[in-house]
């Protein structure tokens, strides 16, 4: 007695004709390849194509600046903190007369460095992140590195450009 | 024979342009082979060594010259060597016989687009094919590797196996022509009454057997990879490995070119006396050249693309297929074929042949063959 009665009872005669000729099969299965020969390749070209990976990826931190270009970030360190890789490290600097135009509060990351060995890119920083002033960006991965000295981005890397802000679809 | 008559010097400048498109084809075989393979798995394919990819058999060759030439310590030494060069001897000498086009005039010469008119053509052509598998079996056994030799045996039993079919799906098309020339078997079928017509059994016998001759899927059991590593050419690397290859290639090639000469009319295309009133003689024939070439192609398309599509057979099916499906169908078709020419109707004949072949096998399945249960 089975338990359900959906099992079916296979019973394998002889092949029929058209198995056994293999013909019919052999032009079936060519007329598919045949098919695919023709439909485009779903290859993409990595290092010269490079597919969108939707708006949340989590890609190369940034360093935001705001409208006027002065920097966001105020060295508190909560990044640092937050980070479970202990990838962030930085040395604050308070800011002197005149530098109003560079750095938005009065005190602020004289050092900023990402070692992106360390990082897993989990986007705990720029959840931690009082200020909005780090974000992983979508549209940038983190280059592969072929030596050590690459490996530690500062501020140079890191800041953002004016001339090339970086914007997410959310915040137009 | 004077060794500097205008003959002489015109037969070796047409072997040396055979011998180079056979070189060419087979060298771009391997380029097109994997294109055809991405472009039938939805890829791209080679594409970095110059546009398309289209200098990567010219890579592949300083790959494999650029490699170490290791012989194995145990092995048969002078063997060893001897393999791969038999077996690319073989591959291109079975080209002499295929008639590429008719006698063109140059310069006041007159010759055949042929590289030997013999007799005995198709015969030739046999006896190559069957030398052939001496480069594979002396190859496997002189490596002194399990492996090889089991490869080497089972391309043997193979060969031997299939040139049977092979023959007796021949035989009926000398019983058309009466000849066993290959250039009297094209002059049979000119203007449209190609061999496929009249044969579409035999054809089909011939085209599963050269499948098998040239040991590509799905009867690639001498390299077959998951089971016996690389076959016969397991212990081979470098250019010996490269001309085992480059064989396989030209098989391909000249089988392709073997069947248009015995079924697709060889030289002869649609249009071809337009072609003579219009541009002359000479250039009706090498546009007849450059069918039977394009003819021979697309039976090298066809070997990849069926490369692509199916598994590897069992070695006992293949067996099977071999000596109980296609002996006795090509016995059949002899019959067939015989008793077509004998009434006077061999396109008739050919047809009915296959209809009462299927009928047969369709009243006999009835009969005897126990039913699936739906």
């Amino acid at each position: 007695m089975k338990l359900s009665n959906r099992t079916k009872v296979m019973e394998q005669g002889e092949m029929t004709l058209a198995e056994r000729m293999y013909l019919p099969a052999i032009v079936g299965g060519m007329a598919t390849t045949l098919k695919h020969f023709f439909s485009k390749p779903v290859t993409i070209r990595y290092p010269e194509q490079k597919r969108y990976l939707g708006p949340i990826f989590r890609g190369q931190h940034i360093l935001k600046k705001d409208e006027q270009g002065a920097e966001r970030c105020t060295a508190c360190g909560l990044c640092a903190v937050a980070c479970p890789a202990e990838a962030i490290s930085m040395v604050a600097a308070e800011r002197k007369p005149g530098e109003e135009k560079l750095y938005r509060e009065e005190k602020y990351a004289k050092v900023y460095e990402v070692n992106m060995l360390r990082c897993i890119f989990c986007g705990l920083c720029e959840e931690a992140c009082p200020k909005e002033a780090i974000f992983l960006r979508h549209d940038t991965m983190v280059p592969v590195f072929n030596s050590r000295d690459e490996v530690i981005y500062g501020k140079d890397k890191l800041v953002e450009k004016m001339d090339q802000r970086y914007l997410r679809d959310g915040w137009k | 024979m004077d060794l500097l008559s205008d003959f002489f010097l015109a037969k070796a400048a047409f072997i040396g342009i055979v011998f180079a498109i056979t070189l060419g084809i087979a060298a771009y075989s391997t380029y097109f082979e994997r294109k055809i393979a991405a472009f039938m798995q939805d890829r791209i394919g080679p594409d970095r060594a110059g546009p398309f990819g289209i200098l990567q058999p010219l890579a592949d060759a300083v790959k494999m010259f650029m490699k170490e030439d290791f012989i194995p310590a145990n092995s048969n030494k002078w063997l060893f060597i001897a393999g791969p060069c038999l077996s690319m001897l073989t591959a291109l000498m079975t080209s002499a016989v295929v008639p590429f086009g008719d006698t063109v005039t140059l310069g006041g010469v007159t010759f055949d687009l042929q590289g030997i008119d013999v007799n005995i053509g198709i015969l030739w052509v046999f006896g190559i094919v069957s030398l052939g598998v001496y480069g594979i079996l002396i190859g496997g056994w002189a490596s002194n590797n399990k492996y090889s030799l089991l490869g080497a045996i089972r391309a043997a039993s193979q060969n031997i196996s299939y040139e049977l079919a092979m023959g007796l799906a021949i035989i009926a098309i000398l019983l058309f022509t009466g000849s066993l020339s290959t250039k009297a078997i094209v002059e049979g079928q000119q203007n449209g009454h190609w061999n496929i017509f009249y044969q579409p059994l035999g054809f089909i016998i011939f085209l599963i057997c050269a499948f098998a001759e040239c040991n590509r899927t799905p009867f690639d059991l001498p390299e077959c990879e998951t089971e016996l590593i690389g076959g016969y050419h397991t212990e081979y690397s470098s250019m010996k490995l490269g001309f085992y290859l480059f064989a396989e290639y030209i098989n391909m090639f000249i089988s392709g070119a073997v069947m248009a000469t015995l079924y697709f009319g060889g030289y002869d295309y649609p249009g071809i006396d337009f072609v003579t009133a219009q541009f002359g003689n000479n250039i009706a024939v090498f546009v007849g050249m450059g069918a039977l070439i394009g003819k021979a192609l697309l039976f090298v398309f066809v070997f990849m693309w069926v490369r692509w599509t199916l598994p590897r057979f069992r070695y006992d099916q293949l067996m099977g297929l071999g000596w109980a499906g296609l002996i006795p169908l090509s016995m059949y078709n002899v019959v067939v074929t015989a008793f077509g020419i004998l009434i006077g109707k061999p396109f008739t004949a050919g047809i009915v042949g296959v209809v009462l072949l299927i009928l047969g096998l369709l009243i006999h399945d009835q009969l005897f063959v126990k039913k699936k249960i739906a």
